[in-house]
């Protein structure tokens, strides 16, 4: 079950997002996002396909510019960062990515090892042993010295992981997580996941539609709209405010259900009827003899 | 096209600041990647490298003969073969060689890299994906193509020697005194200077089209094939460019 949030009022947030809006194009994306994550919190965005989950997230990264809006971790603009100064920050966080985008020249300990050459003073032997402890910890003791091509999906999603907590970062971005992982392993990294912001203090911002994740690890949960509400939040809260939302379109992605109410998500019936031509016209299929 | 000369200077800039500003920031080249690419880049072509070459020096010494031989002039053939080799042949050949070879798997590599999400990774982790991929890779093809285009003046040397030997009954000496009297040692430094300015050419479009790939699967392919023909077409203009420049 989901903890409790931190509390706000107790420090500064980790990320402060303004009125963030992108467009691709002449199509808007993101539209006026704004929200706030503090320390401990497990963030998770969530919202339907092609909503700009994604989108946001690799906004938060720094791999995207923003069209206006500010993005501010640990306190600092990076829309405006120096790349010297972006450099120094990306080491404080940790990204996990949906295909889990391990480098596929290196075997998987070397992928988790990257991160431990490159930015710490440790000598070969400790990051052996500090990139066993990883394996260990996602559940791939043994699979070090295979190649990313040689294991399954799941284990690559793992391995990944593993490599995102290398240097116990105290930021961590994970999309879809637990995406073609079997119940079990979806567990483990939820557990993984809580043990990271219980036990380490580590914030982290999951984007995810994964619902039984979404109330398991979430502390604080912003849903993005589709449609005519494209790339805005349309609800944000608690998970027990989540779950009680009086959006209609917040209720049918929650329960899965494709007849659903709102404006953006209207189910199965708006869809036949756009399809047909039939929308806003007064007429719909399902009201025919 | 636009686009992708921008994308192009953006990446020659960045790669300017990798090689020189970075090293001094305490930043260096990484030598291990350095020399891996050595091996892909310059030491695995040598096989391929020797028989183009040798075939091309056979080739060059049969079709002067049989010219000069109307004029009685097969004297000339050491020396035909030598200076076409040193000036145009082996720095061009060569560099078409490691096109086909390298700078198609540059463009590929990177390509398959860009969708996969790794360049984003290495960014993420705050490695830069140009000192990481593209510094090694440039170092690499601006040390060995030279090199190969040295091994390829020899071997298509042995090959003209082949025929000069063999065929027109010249002694090995008489050859190599009449081959190295048509060379100076200008052509050979302007020799390494086209082969090193191909290695640029060749490295920098690969890699900026690789880096810049779009549109999965079918977006690679499309990216190695324009890899290609952009090379080649540079090398040519630049190959005229440089023989105007020194030898006209």
């Amino acid at each position: 079950m989901s903890t409790a949030p931190p509390d706000p009022a107790s420090g500064e947030p980790i990320i402060e997002v303004d009125s963030l809006v992108r467009y691709f194009g002449p199509q808007k994306v993101l539209d006026g996002v704004s929200f706030k994550v503090y320390a401990g919190d497990t963030f998770v965005i969530m919202g339907g396909s092609g909503c700009g989950k994604s989108t946001l997230l690799r906004h938060l990264i720094g791999t995207e510019k923003p069209t206006s809006g500010s993005i501010k971790i640990f306190g600092q603009n990076i829309c405006s960062m120096h790349p010297d100064e972006m450099h120094k920050l990306r080491g404080r966080y940790g990204m996990l990515f949906q295909s889990g985008a391990l480098l596929q020249s290196l075997t998987v300990a070397e992928n988790v090892a990257l991160p431990l050459q490159e930015h710490t003073p440790l000598d070969s032997g400790l990051i052996d042993t500090v990139v066993k402890m990883k394996l260990e910890q996602v559940g791939l003791t043994g699979h070090g010295h295979k190649k990313p091509s040689e294991i399954s999906g799941g284990m690559k999603k793992r391995a990944a992981l593993a490599r995102a907590l290398a240097l116990d970062p105290p930021l961590v971005f994970s999309d879809e997580p637990t995406a073609g992982l079997d119940p079990i392993m979806t567990a483990v990294v939820d557990e993984l996941t809580q043990r990271l912001t219980q036990k380490i203090g580590a914030t982290v911002v999951v984007v995810t539609h994964d619902m039984n994740s979404v109330f398991r690890i979430g502390t604080r949960i912003i849903m993005l709209g589709t449609g005519p509400h494209q790339g805005r939040i349309i609800a944000s809260g608690t998970p027990e405010e989540i779950r009680a939302h009086p959006d209609a379109a917040v209720q049918q992605f929650i329960n899965g259900d494709p007849k659903g109410g709102g404006d953006d998500c209207a189910g199965e019936t708006l869809y036949r009827d756009t399809l047909l031509g039939l929308k806003g016209t007064g007429t719909s299929l399902s009201s025919q003899p | 096209m636009t686009t992708a000369f921008r994308q192009y200077l953006d990446l020659c800039g960045s790669l300017l600041y990798w090689l020189f500003v970075a090293p001094c920031r305490g930043r260096g080249w990484r030598v291990g990647h350095t020399f891996a690419q050595i091996v892909r880049i310059g030491v695995h072509a040598v096989p391929m490298t020797s028989l183009t070459a040798l075939t091309i020096g056979v080739v060059l010494a049969m079709q002067s003969a049989a010219q000069l031989a109307k004029m009685g002039a097969t004297v000339f053939v050491p020396g035909l073969v030598s200076s076409s080799l040193v000036r145009e042949l082996a720095p061009l050949v060569t560099a078409v060689i490691v096109i086909g070879r390298s700078g198609s798997a540059v463009t590929a590599e990177l390509g398959t890299m860009k969708v996969s999400e790794e360049i984003e990774a290495l960014e993420v982790m705050a490695i830069s994906p140009m000192s990481w991929l593209v510094v090694p890779r440039f170092l690499a093809m601006v040390i060995m193509l030279p090199l190969l285009t040295v091994f390829s003046i020899y071997v298509g040397l042995a090959g003209g020697w082949l025929i000069g030997h063999f065929s027109l009954h010249m002694s090995t000496a008489y050859f190599v005194n009449h081959a190295l009297h048509y060379v100076a040692l200008r052509d050979v430094g302007i020799s390494m200077l086209k082969s090193g300015v191909f290695g640029v050419l060749i490295v920098t479009i690969a890699s900026s089209i690789g880096l810049n790939v779009s549109g999965g699967a079918e977006g690679v392919g499309l990216a190695t094939t324009r890899s290609v023909v952009v090379c080649l077409l540079s090398v040519f203009i630049a190959n005229a460019l440089l023989t105007a420049l020194f030898f006209f």
